[in-house]
């Protein structure tokens, strides 16, 4: 599906930290209730994280936050070293919905963070129907997104992500509006565009399945405010047949039991 | 079909027309709709239907040009910015249901008996609609769409050009278009007094000189010109809201 690029890629030892964000803490109204809580996660260069949580308990708060369109009341987050405190061009964000505009060709949408950089209008276009290409979206890019399906629309939103050479990508939910055949399917074109391009990525979810299957490391975010109550490694992550693996499954239940335990408190 | 329908729904009107001119006086006062387009055709030969022609279009032309320019800008800025809003929704709010027609007089007093008073007017009544949209419009808009175009490093001007004004541009078209028909009734109105150009005055004066031809021409007139820009309305959000037309394949 994936098809060869013709251009490098930047790749960074593993040991790079490429983000990192301490004692994160969030509330909306002044005197409102929290949402997050010293909250921390270091993001290394080959790190790939799932944040799961239940519906409601900050996740997409905290992507906010790692990526600069909101501010913590407490903590400090930094991309390799410098402050965020405004969205970084290197930090790439899908978001589950409304992340294309409805009035741009896909060509446009993908191309739209390099016409805000200030990228000539040749160039643009040509990385973006290059980057269309190596996503095996070739022919969409003079259609609208409302002419796409529901996966080709989050297969775009992740090409727009990706043409900017991003150091890392945050994804809130990106699979959860489609149904479970084509969810199934976009969390393996993930991992391929994974180990194709190595950019470290932190993606939240509620579904159990697609943190295992996508998180290097999987975080437990829970209770109120939200803190990361777990951490646990994922060793059979990358393999595109760990679904069907045992130590999938074992993983999962792992997990689940995690969330129990989180849901009720311990 | 559609071309069938269209054609059918004109027969049925000239039908109506006929019945209704054969009722009232035989044609002599209401003309019948063969004696209406024939003076009609012939007035396309004299100077005076363009000049009137030409003097209508420029003023309700200039006006939705001047209400637009002030109106969507403005519903823009308040559909999207909180702090703007407070401040001028009430302001809007309050004189909304105002009829702006009545304030004519006012009109006239301040800025004279000439075409700035007709203009002023016209858009005064067209800019309401569309400001109202537009705010609406925008203030309805998923703030997704601000945060995902944020992401990508977007500046305040980058927002409002690749996120909010085609936002608002359906929105904006739609008031328009809908606006085209007041456009025209208000014009009507300004133009049946204190000018002598214009088919509002057509109407009135041929009415004065129980010239019935004369002032179908008139009716006429203005009737193609309200079509004309509700089309013309059309056409543009056509050509500047295209993904509005596209259709899953
Ligand atoms: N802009 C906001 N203003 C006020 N409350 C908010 C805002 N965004 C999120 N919240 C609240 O913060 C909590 C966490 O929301 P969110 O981060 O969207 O959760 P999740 O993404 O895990 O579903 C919710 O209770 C939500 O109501
Ligand atoms: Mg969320």
């Amino acid at each position: 599906m994936i098809q060869p690029a013709a251009t490098g890629y930047r790749k960074d030892s593993e040991s790079e930290t490429v983000l990192r964000a301490d004692d994160l803490s969030k509330r909306f109204a002044a005197n409102g209730p929290g949402v997050l809580k010293s909250v921390s996660i270091t993001v290394g260069g080959g790190d790939t994280y799932a944040v799961v949580g239940p519906s409601g308990c900050g996740k997409s708060t905290l992507l906010y936050l790692l990526c600069g369109l909101l501010h913590p009341d407490a903590g400090t987050v930094r991309y390799r070293g410098e402050p965020i405190v405004r969205p970084h061009p290197e930090i790439a964000v899908v978001l589950q919905d409304f992340g294309l505009l409805p009035w741009k060709t896909v060509q446009d949408n993908v191309a739209l963070g390099l016409k805000i950089r200030g990228v000539p209008r040749r160039e643009r276009r040509q990385k973006a129907r290059e980057m269309l290409r190596i996503l095996g979206l070739a022919g969409t890019e003079d259609r609208y997104p409302s002419q796409l399906s529901g996966g080709e629309q989050q297969r775009v939103a992740i090409a727009r992500a990706l043409v900017g050479d991003p150091g890392l990508l945050l994804l809130d939910e990106p699979f959860s509006s489609l149904d479970a055949i084509t969810r199934e399917r976009l969390q393996h074109y993930l991992l391929e565009i994974w180990n194709r391009f190595r950019v470290p990525y932190v993606l939240v979810t509620h579904s159990v399945e697609e943190a295992v299957f996508l998180g290097k490391k999987v975080l437990v975010l829970a209770g109120r405010p939200a803190a990361i109550v777990e951490v646990m490694e994922n060793p059979g992550f990358g393999d595109p047949s760990y679904r069907d693996k045992k130590t999938f499954h074992a993983m999962a239940r792992a997990l689940r039991r995690a969330l129990d335990r989180a849901a009720r408190g311990e | 079909m559609r071309f069938v329908r269209y054609v059918a729904a004109l027969a049925a009107i000239v039908l109506i027309w006929w019945i209704l001119s054969a009722l009232f006086g035989g044609g002599n006062i209401l003309p019948d709709p063969v004696q209406a387009f024939s003076a009609f055709g012939a007035s396309l030969g004299t100077p005076m239907f363009w000049n009137h022609l030409a003097a209508s279009s420029g003023r309700v032309l200039l006006s939705m040009a001047l209400a637009w320019a002030a109106a969507f800008p403005l519903g823009i800025v308040m559909g999207s910015s909180r702090k703007v809003d407070a401040w001028l929704a009430p302001f809007v709010f309050v004189t909304y249901p105002v009829p702006k027609i009545v304030l004519l007089p006012v009109v006239l007093l301040l800025f004279g008996l000439g075409n700035l008073s007709k203009v002023l007017l016209i858009s005064l009544i067209l800019g309401y609609q569309v400001l109202v949209a537009v705010r609406d419009g925008v203030a309805n808009l998923n703030p997704r769409y601000l945060d995902s175009v944020r992401s990508l490093g977007a500046g305040r001007l980058d927002l409002f050009r690749e996120v909010l004004v085609p936002a608002a541009l359906p929105h904006g078209f739609t008031a328009l278009r809908l606006g085209t028909g007041t456009s025209v009734a208000v014009l009507f109105f300004v133009e049946s007094f204190a000018t002598t150009r214009g088919l509002g005055y057509l109407i009135m004066d041929a009415w004065g000189r129980l010239d019935y031809r004369d002032m179908f021409v008139g009716i006429l007139g203005m009737s193609l010109l309200g079509a004309a820009l509700f089309e013309a309305v059309n056409g543009l959000e056509h050509v500047l809201c295209r993904w509005r037309r596209a259709r899953i394949r």
